[in-house]
């Protein structure tokens, strides 16, 4: 489904990511970690093409990202992303957030694209909150309401980057739970978090990474049991410790 | 004499709604003309192209320094000389108030729009909107949002500066006035009425304003 084809980027001099190879596949739910700063958020948007990199080439569903064929725009309505700080319109209600891009960009009728965002409101708990603005709303439901979003654009894979990190503690668990659900439901997903419980009940595969480097590359129970570099352990061990 | 005398006022009001005419006409002219050249500016200042944001950033910077008074001089002698032929003072002057004002929409422009978090381009990107669309519906309209008190604001400021129109001949409302005092004698009436109605026409319009602000405050 996607394929990561060493990739470098730098910011002027500065290397943030340095020969960056994965593949993930269909149905995999692919957690990427590691200490701040590693590249974590640059490398996984460089996969919808928010962030350049000089180097290398990502291609998502057969698609190369680098080539001059490919039409960004489409490439990127068909791969959800889900922000740390959400990111919902501020000027739109719930509901409209949600059918602003189908309407637009996939040409839905208006009454169409509103079945659907009920749907998907119901489907991440919040049925009764479309016609608020996201004011109105806690930040564990702005974040749902933002995972209802990317959803509506029927998305072969979404992006998660620090879907939980901007959130007080008490509502990262009914984050967590819609995405627990995602992941059960079959849907690819690439996940930035530190949430090692998360990645632990549905995750496939972790990538952990450094200085802009994928250290490791494992499935998620290989990786908790036995890291195998010291920079993980000792990662995991910070972890732990919080 | 020396009592406060209405009456002067009520009948000179055909003189000073003249001039109050001309008030308003070369603030409307000079807003919207001033806008428009703001968000070229702005747009300059804001583009990719290092020449064309340099020239923008001098020009703003240029028009900021000078005092207003200056600028409608300025152009009242060049306007002639660039055209070859005279436009009379009322084109001169409003040329004048919309490059001058221009450039401090552009800067109004600009930050509306720098204000605006870059996550929600990105947002609106992730979603499959084209750049044109997602500043059309997403950046836009809360740009807007962020800059039109300070729009209002500076409309206000220029609906007053528009008195500056007699130093090239022109008889606006605070001119008509003034004629209208010398003439009767009574400068006293007229220039409290004058207040009274620049007051109330500014007063109104903040009020507006913050009546409007409550109501899209989210």
């Amino acid at each position: 489904m996607i394929k990561i084809d060493g990739v470098c980027k730098w910011y002027g001099s500065h290397q943030v990511l340095t020969e960056c190879s994965a593949s993930i596949a269909r149905g995999e739910v692919v957690v990427v970690c590691g200490p701040s700063g590693s590249g974590k958020s640059t490398l996984i948007k460089c996969i919808n093409g928010l962030e350049s990199f000089q180097r290398g080439d990502i291609v998502v569903d057969q698609e190369s990202i680098k080539s001059p064929k490919t039409k960004i725009y489409k490439l990127r309505s068909r791969v959800g992303m889900v922000f740390q700080s959400f990111e919902l319109y501020p000027h739109l209600t719930c509901i409209e957030n949600i059918t602003l891009a189908p309407q637009k960009v996939l040409k839905r009728s208006r009454d169409e694209s509103i079945d659907r965002a009920k749907t998907l409101l119901k489907q991440v708990g919040l049925s009764a909150h479309g016609a608020k603005y996201p004011s109105q709303l806690s930040g564990g439901q702005q974040q749902r309401v933002a995972i209802a979003r990317s959803l509506a654009m029927d998305p072969l894979v979404m992006l998660f980057d620090e879907p939980t990190s901007a959130l007080d503690p008490e509502m990262i668990n009914e984050v967590l739970d819609v995405m627990v659900d995602l992941a059960r439901s079959g849907m690819t997903m690439v996940v930035v978090t530190h949430e090692m419980g998360f990645a632990q009940r549905v995750g496939t595969r972790v990538l952990f990474m450094d200085a802009g480097v994928i250290v490791e590359d494992r499935a998620c129970s290989e990786f908790f049991d036995r890291p195998e570099s010291d920079r993980a352990r000792a990662f995991l061990s910070s972890i732990v410790r919080r | 004499m020396s009592s406060f005398d209405l009456s002067v006022i009520t009948q000179n009001i055909p003189w000073l709604w003249a001039g109050m005419q001309l008030t308003i006409l070369l603030t409307l002219l000079a807003v919207a003309g001033g806008i428009i050249v703001g968000v070229i500016l702005a747009l300059c200042r804001l583009s990719p192209w290092w020449a064309l944001s340099a020239a923008a950033k001098l020009y703003v910077n240029l028009f900021r320094s000078i005092p207003l008074v200056l600028a409608v001089f300025w152009f009242y002698f060049l306007v002639p000389i660039v055209t070859g032929h005279p436009v009379g003072p009322f084109y001169s002057v409003l040329i004048a108030f919309v490059f001058f004002e221009g450039a401090y929409f552009a800067e109004i422009v600009r930050s509306g729009i720098q204000g605006v978090r870059r996550g929600q381009l990105s947002a609106a990107l992730s979603t499959g909107l084209s750049h044109v669309q997602a500043l059309r519906y997403v950046v836009m309209p809360q740009a807007i949002r962020n800059m039109y008190p300070v729009l209002v604001t500076r409309s206000i400021i220029i609906f007053q500066d528009t008195s500056l129109a007699f130093v090239v001949g022109l008889t606006d409302f605070l001119t008509s006035a003034n004629i209208v005092a010398n003439r009767e004698g009574r400068p006293v009436e007229i220039y409290c009425f004058v207040a009274v109605v620049y007051f109330l026409l500014c007063y109104a319009a903040e009020a507006g304003l913050n009546l409007s602000k409550r109501r899209v405050a989210r």
